[in-house]
């Protein structure tokens, strides 16, 4: 540190910032605050005035909100005809409509092959439980696009699954797998299913064991103590667990595009087809703040109570 | 005292570790096949690792997307940690509602948005200031530092928080000033979360698709823009190569680091017993 002192540069700057009262802490939460308010909130204001302005063949292509009629007279143009088009046209309604069910469905899924899974990793021998949360943990660092990629290869008529059942003889003819549904499910599943399992672990782990065996001790069957104790308990591992799966699955991309058919609708795809084929930045952007809309309250509850698991140490 | 568990959970447990990872062996397996057909075996054989070396075009990308994934796990981990001291040290101060709305948010928004609101800035920006001229490597990085940023906050903030501060005030209270005790005293503790979030923000970053799409200009595609686009012709069995070449990568990665952790954690339980005994 003492050679940082020794350099001019800080300490004129130190000096200049102890004069204007600036302390370090200002600086310290100035920076990453100046960071995100520049990158990540001005750029929801400008996706908001790019949605209610015309799209024009230029570059680039919408219609400035603000124009000068005369020196003086300042027009201001504000179009909501994207959004009524959003409103009036069955494709978009059915993508916002099959996004939010898919995303819920897929939630519901991981929790249930999430729940057993944190259950098991937090109720095995310590000495195994950081080797089974890494293998949790490992799939989400290796590539999220290769990781979907495999499933194709999986999931095709001629890919494994098929070409077992064949050689079985359970089946005749290929089972049509690939570019369903169903492989979107499993695909948002398998992709999301550790942040699901991870929140569910913590609060699995946290639990007082010795709630279960009083229950037990008064004559509480275990199924009904797992509901009337253990789910009751780990609500907040629930809650952020499924917020975690459900918020980016309603805008999930990748996995629609390459496992789902052409005619899977859903609203990430619909947002990246405005915007690289049509090249309709204002729709694209009516697209985004509709979505954001959505989502504004899962996300509200999913701050809530991650805010409670990390102050709760505090 | 649960009598259900013997069987299910485990189950469960073992069912779940196996769609976890039968994907990923069947793209190490398939990379060694000698037919084309991915899914169907014909053989052993490494051409596709040949192949894939001699692909210029998947070389020059890993290399780009090496070069933004480690500027941005730098600069995402130095905003990171900043973010996250303040939310965990400074208590209530004007404006953190807000700082921990805007520092968490991005851990879950669709990419979609963050990709389609960045664009929208930088487009903006140029015509405003004329910066950043076109889109590259520079547009790229500070999106994937935006993003990435909030990750090395939750890491930071959570080992803080569960850090006790009597270290710092014990520094603070002999006459030591609030930077040197964050670089004598806070700094050494939270390393570790420091390190894991530079390699949590490196994975993201050498991993994005999404966002990279939309804020990449002409000449600059990343090692996922190029996999995206030749997946989305079909599977092809140099993509299974490389594949099986970055899953090994991070497995030997997260061996050492975890093979360091223990050694660390050993070395600790250690010091503490001898200071125990030296203190009986």
């Amino acid at each position: 540190m003492a050679w940082i002192r020794a350099l001019g540069p800080y300490r004129w700057a130190s000096r200049g910032l102890r004069v204007r009262g600036y302390s370090g802490r200002t600086i310290v939460t100035g920076i990453p605050y100046l960071w995100l308010l520049l990158f990540f909130l001005v750029p929801f204001l400008i996706v908001l005035k790019i949605s209610v302005s015309e799209m024009v063949m230029a570059m680039p292509p919408y219609e400035p909100l603000i124009t000068w009629a005369s020196a003086q007279v300042m027009e201001l143009k504000v179009n909501l005809a994207n959004y009524a088009f959003l409103w009036e046209d069955a494709l978009y309604r059915n993508a916002y409509g099959n996004s939010i069910r898919t995303a819920a469905v897929s939630t519901l899924l991981c929790l249930l092959i999430g729940y057993p899974m944190a259950y098991g990793i937090a109720r095995s021998k310590p000495a195994w439980r950081n080797l089974l949360l890494l293998l949790v943990m490992l799939p989400f660092w290796t590539s999220f696009l290769l990781r979907v990629y495999a499933w194709i290869g999986i999931l095709k008529n001629n890919g494994v699954i098929n070409n077992f059942l064949l050689w079985l003889g359970v089946i005749e003819e290929p089972i049509v797998m690939l570019q369903t549904d169903f492989a979107v499910y499993l695909g948002i599943v398998y992709s999301y299913l550790p942040f699901m399992v991870l929140p569910l672990y913590t609060a699995i782990e946290k639990l007082d064991l010795s709630l279960l065996e009083a229950a037990a001790d008064l004559g509480c069957r275990p199924m009904k103590a797992f509901f009337r104790i253990t789910v009751p308990l780990t609500r907040s591992g629930i809650i952020a667990g499924c917020m975690l799966v459900f918020i980016p699955a309603v805008g999930e991309f990748v996995i629609p595009a390459l496992l789902g058919g052409p005619d899977t609708l859903m609203i990430g795809r619909v947002l990246w087809e405005e915007f690289f084929n049509n090249r309709d930045w204002p729709i694209a952007s009516a697209v985004a703040i509709a979505m954001l809309l959505l989502l504004v309250i899962p996300i509200m509850i999913l701050q809530r109570f991650q805010g409670q698991r990390l102050g709760a140490h505090r | 005292m649960i009598r259900h568990r013997p069987i299910f959970v485990p189950t469960m447990l073992i069912l779940g570790f196996l769609f976890l990872y039968i994907p990923i062996l069947s793209l190490i397996v398939f990379s060694f096949n000698e037919s084309r057909l991915v899914t169907v075996w014909g053989g052993f054989s490494t051409k596709w690792y040949a192949a894939l070396f001699q692909n210029e075009q998947v070389l020059g990308a890993a290399w780009l997307s090496f070069k933004i994934a480690a500027m941005n796990a730098t600069g995402a981990t130095i905003l990171g940690t900043l973010a996250g001291l303040a939310l965990a040290r400074f208590g209530r101060f004007r404006g953190r509602p807000l700082l921990t709305g805007i520092a968490t948010a991005p851990l879950v928004m669709p990419e979609v948005i963050t990709g389609l609101s960045l664009l929208l800035m930088f487009v903006a920006m140029e015509q405003a200031f004329g910066w950043p001229a076109g889109r590259g490597i520079t547009t790229i990085t500070i999106a994937h530092m935006t993003f990435s940023m909030a990750y090395v906050t939750v890491v930071v903030q959570s080992r803080l928080s569960t850090l006790d501060e009597s270290l710092e005030e014990a520094a603070m209270d002999l006459g030591a000033r609030p930077a040197k005790v964050f670089f004598l005293i806070t700094l050494p503790i939270i390393l570790p979360a420091i390190l894991a979030g530079w390699l949590l923000a490196f994975t993201l970053s050498w991993d994005d698709l999404v966002i990279t799409s939309f804020v990449t200009g002409p000449g600059s595609s990343t090692l996922p823009v190029v996999i995206f686009s030749k997946v989305r012709l079909g599977v092809s069995p140099d993509i299974n190569a490389l594949a099986t070449i970055l899953v090994l990568i991070v497995a030997v990665g997260i061996a050492i680091a975890g093979i360091y952790m223990q050694r660390q954690q050993k070395r600790r339980d250690r010091d503490v017993q001898q200071a125990l005994a030296a203190n009986l």
